[in-house]
């Protein structure tokens, strides 16, 4: 489904990668490893299609991303590094406007289970400034458990700042959404435990060796 | 897609209903301009009246200008705008759904206040309507080409100074027609053709800014 050709990327004056290829079906897992600053982040990005590649392109069911624009977009959930949620709002408000910006309407129950999966029942309507580094971390991945229907999921560092519980239930969501037939890229210092048939993995920083 | 465009705005006037401090400031910053001027200059009614809408635009202008460096920041900083890049929605219309929450927070209470304002330089009541309906079609498109300028700058340290610098040269003709509209009305004339144009910069700022802004937040944000 996913399909990235001879992928390159600089930043500033320097070369993270090139050459890259690699080809997701439905159903897999594709963990991207490296150490810091080697272009985990930037790869992501080019697939989301929020960064142009120098060189290459990046496919979705054979058509370039840069060419389906919003379609491909709708189809997409991307979890920045940035957990892109509002201080000033309540999760639930934040979650609405999430859904909502990725054309999904999600009723209120739904915002409310997803919230009671990642272990906020009972903060939903607390401002975020509230909430601790990892509770905010957990507004932003409900929107895993919200994103079911979309057929890939890029994520970016999911496990930082959360607890051992909040891990394993993330790394659940994620082995469910694989279990579908859909396609999830992330990327992660730890080991993942994460039961998918297929799992595809790419380590980046690795060229001069 | 209707239902981004509400979700936008009302996201962003929640957002401003629970910073109320940082929107007042540019309120507060207009009435305390406008109010200095009648102390400073004098009681002379003549000289007031002259004055009066010019006074009046400036102040507006500058605080249209206060609040403009905060229009896409904080997004960028958490994060929300790059989930706006890839939004299932046109990103020209969430631009367009934040264009319109920043005039309806930092435009309206302006155009609002103005005629209160307008009592200390004793200017005559038949003018209210003119300034106020001035001040309706010029704040949008303060708003609007602000956007551009809040766009190209994001990200930039001392983004404020350089973008006060992009942006005032492309205000200074809305603050001229903004201004002569009221100038006209009081010296007895129509002001029919300066309500014209300045009806049409607000047309073409509306059609062209979404567009450019979109263009400026991908490059930014890369």
């Amino acid at each position: 489904m996913l399909e990235a050709t001879d992928l390159r990327c600089v930043r500033g004056n320097r070369m993270l990668f090139s050459g890259l290829n690699f080809a997701l079906r439905g159903g897999e897992l594709l963990r991207v490893a490296g150490v810091n600053g080697s272009g985990k982040t930037s790869l992501l990005r080019i697939l989301c299609g929020l960064l142009a590649p120098a060189e290459g392109e990046v496919r979705w069911r054979g058509e370039n991303i840069r060419a389906l624009g919003e379609e491909y977009c709708r189809e997409l959930l991307y979890i920045g590094h940035a957990n892109a949620v509002k201080d000033e709002l309540t999760p639930m408000e934040n979650l609405m406007v999430a859904c909502t910006l990725a054309g999904m309407n999600n009723g209120k129950t739904e915002v409310g289970d997803a919230l009671c999966r990642l272990g906020l029942a009972g903060y939903e309507d607390l401002p975020v400034k509230v909430l601790s580094q990892g509770q905010r971390r957990r507004v932003a991945l409900a929107r895993l458990a919200l994103s079911a229907a979309l057929p890939l999921w890029i994520v970016d560092e999911p496990f930082i700042a959360l607890d051992a519980d909040a891990v394993e239930e993330v790394q659940a969501l994620i082995a469910e959404h694989v279990a579908r037939g859909a396609a999830v890229v992330l990327t992660t210092h730890q080991e993942v435990e994460i039961t998918a048939v297929l799992k595809q993995r790419i380590v980046l920083g690795l060229r001069a060796a | 897609m209707l239902s981004a465009l509400r979700c936008v705005i009302y996201r962003d006037l929640l957002l401003a209903v629970r910073q109320r401090a940082d929107v007042l400031t540019a309120l507060a910053f207009f009435v305390i301009v406008v109010s200095l001027f009648p102390l400073g200059v004098g009681a002379e009614p003549n000289l007031l009246r002259t004055i009066a809408p010019g006074v009046i635009w400036v102040a507006a202008l500058l605080a249209a200008m206060l609040s403009l460096t905060r229009m896409f920041s904080a997004d960028h900083a958490d994060g929300t705008l790059e989930q706006m890049l890839i939004a299932g929605a046109p990103l020209e219309l969430i631009v367009v759904a934040k264009v319109i929450a920043h005039w309806l927070v930092s435009g309206l209470p302006l155009v609002l206040i103005a005629p209160v304002l307008a009592l200390q330089f004793d200017l005559h009541q038949q003018l209210f309507g003119v300034l106020t309906l001035s001040l309706l079609l010029g704040t949008p498109v303060l708003s609007l080409i602000g956007a551009i300028g809040a766009a190209l700058t994001l990200g930039l340290r001392g983004g404020g100074v350089l973008l006060s610098l992009l942006v005032l040269p492309l205000y200074v003709p809305v603050l001229i027609i903004g201004a002569g509209t009221v100038d006209m009305a009081g010296a007895g004339l129509s002001a029919q053709a300066h309500f014209m144009v300045l009806t049409a910069i607000l047309l073409v700022a509306a059609v062209f800014v979404p567009w450019a802004v979109a263009v400026a937040l991908r490059i930014s944000v890369e």
